[in-house]
């Protein structure tokens, strides 16, 4: 694995989505919703219907974020180098598969990690200023900021390597992207049901979470790296 | 190219010469279609090489197959001295410059940009003055912040030349460069290509614009799923028409049979006009001098004698008509 060339493709791709509008929009516009909702929330709950929710996990609403934030970006990453035609130049580059890959899905997971600790600390900073000291001791709870914390890179990697796996075998790219959106949902509704304490939480059920979610991404990556297979993606045929 | 440089290069092509790029028995199929089969040749260092065919002939394909994006079916090939294996795609890679037929850049990205990361990728040790070098060579220097969206055709294309010259590499694979330009891009294009073959670089050229291939080319290949021909566009002309000449005099000859004839060199005539003359002959050199000899002396008077010359265009559709007609 060569660090010079995984960062010149990153370096590349963040440059590139730096000027894309349309992705940058795309990116921020779906997860401000997801903040927007649980700030509304925050501010009209009542002290007693707080207490209510003492036993939920209210914040672990806010994990709906980084699954979705790389959905777009990861699903631009294939199909759209080539339907503008970079891709065979690209591939043609004495770059290995691995690297090209992880330079890419760096370049999603980095904003992707920031925008979502961003909106989190927005959110936290905002609850604990203007809410109800009720409310805030309700939605604020330690632990739930540590699985935040944890979760996010874990959550916006597995989210990247769907998108890109979508993103290689796509062949348009508006389906690679409402395609992406549609696979993070499930992982959106795994961490609403722990939120909502449907699925029961707790160390055990974090660890378990956390170590799945670990090796899916590794498992990511190779999966990832088989589906960028130059002959196909050139020709179109195999 | 002044003709000494091209002398030179022809000398270079020669026999003796180590192979830049070579594949023998070489075949690509995607499941029944064949793409190139049975393709042997040898392309050497400090020649131009053109891969010459129709649409769907294959040129594409092989560049690909060579440049390690795709597998071949069958055969094998050496391009800069490595096996065209999976396990040396890479450092093939580092060793060939590929220009593809559309420039493939990054349009929101500036000139400087595009460069650098391919530069980076290529591991050079200072990427920003070999960036700086490359747009030299194609004469884009003042243009290096600009986005690559606000550039024209013939710009883009240098730019992706520029790009396929990073770190100097021993083969360069041009697929089709001129393709879509107008006709003042053309030339700057070829131009540039003109310049690296005069500054010995090994370059494949695939191309349907035979004018073109007749221009830069030391030798030319001509493709059409299998491979027709290869050789100095000169030799195939020659092998395929053989040499004539064309006489027109001011009147019909006296005895055309006996003065053409007795000509030495020549070896079949026919009138096809009646002050007009179609003389095969086996080497104009030698056979003009004589015929004019011949003519002044029986009195004729000659208004032209021109040596024939058939295009590479000629060439070209004889080859691929054949091949049409055996299909």
């Amino acid at each position: 694995m060569n660090l010079r060339r995984v960062r010149a493709v990153a370096r590349k791709e963040l440059l590139d989505l730096r000027r894309n509008g349309n992705v940058v929009s795309a990116m921020a516009i779906l997860p401000a919703v997801f903040v927007v909702e649980p700030l509304i929330q925050a501010f009209t709950l009542t002290s007693r219907a707080a207490l209510a929710l003492h036993h939920d996990h209210v914040l672990l609403y806010l994990l709906a974020v980084p699954s979705l934030v790389p959905a777009t970006l990861a699903s631009y990453t294939v199909v759209g180098e080539r339907t503008q035609g970079t891709l065979e130049p690209l591939l043609s580059a004495p770059v290995r598969r691995d690297e090209l890959v992880l330079g890419k899905a760096l370049a999603v997971l980095v904003p992707s990690v920031l925008v979502s600790y961003l909106l989190f600390g927005l959110y936290l900073t905002v609850v604990e200023l203007f809410a109800k000291p009720q409310v805030v001791s309700t939605v604020v709870q330690a632990p739930d900021v540590a699985v935040q914390l944890v979760f996010t890179p874990l959550l916006v990697a597995w989210s990247t390597w769907v998108g890109m796996a979508i993103s290689a075998r796509a062949k348009d790219l508006r389906a690679a992207s409402q395609l992406a959106i549609v696979a993070s949902l499930p992982t959106v509704a795994v961490t609403l049901l722990v939120a909502f304490a449907i699925v029961p939480s707790g160390l055990k059920v974090a660890l378990g979470f956390g170590i799945g979610l670990f090796v899916l991404d590794r498992v990511g990556w190779r999966v990832v790296t088989g589906l960028l297979d130059p002959e196909r993606l050139v020709t179109g045929i195999r | 190219m002044p003709a000494g440089g091209r002398a030179e290069a022809t000398q270079r092509a020669g026999a003796g010469q180590a192979a830049a790029v070579a594949t023998s028995a070489l075949t690509k199929r995607f499941g029944d279609r064949v793409a190139y089969e049975e393709v042997t040749l040898e392309v050497h260092e400090g020649e131009v090489f053109g891969l010459l065919g129709p649409n769907g002939a294959g040129k594409t394909t092989l560049v690909r197959t060579l440049t390690t994006l795709v597998a071949p079916s069958a055969g094998h090939a050496t391009v800069a001295g490595l096996a065209v294996t999976e396990a040396n795609a890479l450092a093939i890679r580092k060793r060939v410059g590929v220009m593809p037929e559309t420039p493939g850049l990054y349009l929101r990205l500036s000139v400087e940009d595009n460069l650098r990361c391919f530069a980076e990728l290529r591991e050079l040790p200072d990427a920003a003055a070999e960036v700086r070098r490359v747009l030299e060579v194609v004469g884009m220097t003042g243009r290096a912040r600009d986005p690559c969206g606000a550039l024209s055709k013939g710009l883009r294309q240098r730019v992706s030349l520029a790009r396929a010259l990073l770190g100097s590499p021993s083969v360069l694979f041009l697929d089709e460069p001129t393709s879509g330009l107008d006709p003042g891009a053309t030339r700057e294009v070829l131009a540039l290509v003109d310049e690296l073959r005069q500054g010995g670089a090994t370059v494949v050229l695939t191309t349907h614009r035979l004018e073109e291939a007749e221009r830069l080319c030391d030798r030319v290949a001509i493709l059409a799923t299998r491979l027709r021909r290869v050789g100095r566009p000169g030799e195939l002309r020659r092998r395929l028409f053989g040499a004539a000449l064309t006489l027109r005099t001011a009147g019909p000859l006296a005895d055309p049979g006996a003065l053409l004839g007795g000509v030495p060199g020549v070896q079949r005539w026919r009138a096809s006009a009646p002050s007009t003359y179609h003389l095969e002959v086996d080497d104009p050199r030698h056979a003009a001098p004589a015929l004019v000899r011949a003519l002044v002396a029986a009195g004729a008077d000659v208004l032209e004698l021109t040596e024939e010359r058939h295009s590479l265009e000629d060439v070209y559709l004889q080859l691929v008509s054949k091949e049409d007609a055996r299909r």
